[in-house]
């Protein structure tokens, strides 16, 4: 197997590396791979900062194995090869009466990925976490496979559940499929007009999917409008596929400046008629809104961007009112902000979701924004919240024990699964998550 | 009409894109190889995709003797047969000058393995009034080149068996399409220097299809392969024995 050098970033584009990378398309080659030299696993590198990154090291790209193993029609488990991205498995199943029941913001993100983020979606506050729907996931410590279960190997997987790929690499899955209606969604959309109503509204939707788009330039008293959009999946019959968009080339970096953005922001909140409207659509639109338009990361230009996403307890709500009230007055923020309500499922020591709210907004990556969310990071330690792995690239080694209260538990495991720390990735060692500083 | 495809190096990941291409219209599909653990894989695969039948047979380009099997079974197939070849080794050209015996593996990978197998599907074809052939060559095999004409030349021989080959089925209702890849993005060329316009797997996949669909006889995928492949046979000889493309 050749290794190919390679210069490459994390979706934000605002970190590089430059790695030798194998891509194995058969089981047979990763194994051979993994027993000559153990490199950390890297799929569709949509985690935003450089949670796939390996500077100065190896890489594996498992994209090319992305295939199913096996489907159940009788229980709705699939089996599937770590690869595999979750759009997909949505696009086939879902005309069957059988969807994925966390589909993260974009389809193109691996199975792999998922688990080893152990992923959220619209629905976290009905279904919980990806991880919490997976029943077994092969593991390979070297070229040896593992089979992990939540109950026979409860302590490997939960470390290996939202671990990074930290105790080995990801070769297949089994997932626990949720029946439903059909592969279409009926979405509701209704203009919200502060940060009160907002967190009402999100407290009292009963739909099982939802999300708040916020309009992170509105100040005063319009500070925390958006749009709820909330959702049900139904039967119907899907219109023909509208073809994907390319953004070909990056963006200047006034295309997403402050009076660009302000202005977009208004006539997105006034597309939804103030009463609000009811749409049925593919999935794959209310599910995956961005994947319409192929690299929309050169929105940001070269510099590439950021994304600050955190989530904090209950009562903390006026917490994150200061911050989204900082965010509105910095003039940095783009158009997309998104609030939700999270339940507090979650299947691995280092997870994301509490029970709580969760803010994500996104940031050109200029020095102004780096401060800011430097501030905003604080904030989020002082609320007792904490930040996503999969979106940061900026913190630093001192906040995360905090945060992460079961982080002793995960270093104990992934310390036996991985003791020469083979698989240590450029965000293990900025925020030393493996305390080998 | 129900169809089947036996798809001949089934391993591959141009293989693999193109038979999850076909289960998803439904058809049968035989996947041919060496590798069976992997095959195993690309069966549950298709047969999530949507194959009407997903079966693994035994192919080794080097072992005629293990392909009346396939036509047994092939036989037993109700509907059209099909056939794609997606089989070929590219030893590196310096191995086989340190040993030439390398070149008969190549030929036989190449070009007569699989073409003694087509030999035996040609009747099956004919036999059932209808039925394609698709055989991928390389662009390698338009003109022999200091890198890899050995490669050229197995592939050259195999272009030419399956041109007498759509002559041949033609008459009697089958067709035959050759496929001729510039680069794509496989194992065989990740990390290799010097490569450009690098195609999909998925993207190879989906032209042949259309050109099977559209009874095309000769393609070059992506398309633009054809223009540079015009100008690369239209150098005279005294120039291009000079040259290292």
């Amino acid at each position: 197997m050749r290794w190919k050098k390679t210069d490459y970033t994390g979706w934000g584009r605002a970190l590089h590396a430059s790695a030798e990378i194998a891509r194995p398309e058969r089981l047979s080659a990763l194994k051979a791979l993994l027993a000559d030299a153990p490199a950390p696993a890297i799929g569709q590198l949509r985690s935003y900062g450089d949670a796939a990154l390996n500077t100065g090291g190896r890489a594996i790209d498992m994209t090319r194995l992305d295939r199913i193993l096996g489907f159940d029609a009788e229980t709705g488990v699939v089996e599937v090869e770590a690869g595999a991205k979750i759009g997909d498995l949505g696009r086939i199943f879902a005309a069957r009466g059988w969807i994925p029941p966390v589909m993260p913001g974009t389809g193109f993100a691996t199975v792999g990925g998922c688990i080893a983020n152990d992923v959220h979606g619209k629905n976290h506050h009905v279904v919980g976490s990806f991880g919490q729907h997976v029943t077994e996931i092969t593991l390979l410590q070297g070229d040896k496979p593992r089979k992990l279960t939540p109950d026979k190997t409860k302590v490997l997987f939960k470390a290996t559940v939202g671990g990074l790929g930290q105790t080995g690499v990801i070769a297949s899955a089994k997932i626990q499929l949720m029946p439903c209606k059909g592969d279409m969604m009926v979405l509701t959309e209704r203009r919200v007009d502060g940060w009160e109503e907002f967190l009402s509204v999100l407290e009292n939707s009963r739909a099982d999917y939802n999300v708040g788009w916020i309009d992170a330039t509105a100040k005063g008293v319009n500070l925390g409008r958006g749009i709820l959009e909330e959702g049900e999946i139904t039967s119907g019959v899907s219109p023909t596929k509208g073809k994907a968009r390319d953004v070909p080339f990056n963006a200047p970096h006034w295309a997403l400046s402050a009076p660009v953005v302000r202005m977009f922001n208004e006539v997105y909140f006034r597309r939804v008629p103030a009463g609000g409207r009811t749409t049925v659509k593919p999935i794959s639109a209310p599910f995956f809104p961005l994947d319409a338009i192929h690299n929309w990361n050169r929105l940001y230009g070269k510099r590439g961007f950021h994304q600050f996403q955190c989530v904090v307890p209950m009562d903390q709500a006026p917490a994150l009112r200061q911050m989204l009230d900082l965010i509105a007055n910095s003039g940095l923020a783009s158009p997309l902000a998104v609030l939700k309500r999270m339940g507090d499922g979650r299947a691995g020591y280092m997870s994301f979701p509490m029970e709580g709210y969760t803010l994500a907004v996104d940031f050109p990556n200029r020095s102004g924004a780096r401060v800011l969310i430097g501030n905003l990071e604080r904030m989020t330690e002082d609320a007792g919240g904490r930040i996503y792995f999969a979106k940061d690239a900026l913190s630093g080694p001192d906040r995360v024990a905090t945060m992460y209260p079961e982080h002793g538990d995960w270093l104990k495991a992934v310390a036996k699964a991985d003791p020469d720390g083979a698989m240590i990735t450029d965000l293990v060692r900025r925020l030393n998550l493996r305390n080998t500083k | 009409m129900n169809e089947a495809w036996i798809i001949l190096g089934a391993t591959s990941s141009m293989a693999r894109a193109f038979a999850r291409t076909v289960a998803a219209r439904g058809d049968a599909v035989f996947l041919a190889g060496r590798d069976l653990e992997d095959l195993n894989a690309t069966r549950h695969d298709c047969t999530a995709h949507g194959a009407r039948l997903a079966e693994v047979v035994t192919f080794d380009a080097r072992k005629p003797e293990g392909f009346a099997a396939i036509i047994d079974r092939l036989e037993r197939e109700d509907g059209l047969i099909n056939a794609v070849v997606f089989v070929g080794s590219m030893p590196e050209q310096s191995a086989i000058d340190a040993d030439p015996g390398l070149i008969d593996g190549t030929v036989t990978d190449s070009f007569t393995g699989p073409a003694r197998l087509l030999q035996m599907i040609a009747p099956l074809i004919e036999a059932r009034g209808g039925g394609t052939v698709v055989g991928v060559g390389s662009v390698a095999g338009d003109r022999g080149r200091i890198g890899n004409y050995v490669y050229g030349a197995a592939k050259a021989g195999f272009h030419t068996y399956l041109s007498g080959l759509r002559n041949r089925l033609t008459r009697s209702g089958g067709h035959v399409v050759t496929v001729k890849p510039g680069f794509v993005d496989t194992a065989m060329t990740w990390g290799i220097e010097g490569m450009f316009l690098v195609a999909a797997p998925q993207k190879v996949a989906e032209d042949i299809l259309k050109a099977v669909e559209k009874k095309r006889n000769v393609i070059y995928t992506p398309f633009f392969w054809r223009y540079i492949m015009l100008i690369i046979r239209s150098i005279p000889e005294p120039i291009f024995k000079k040259m290292s493309i």
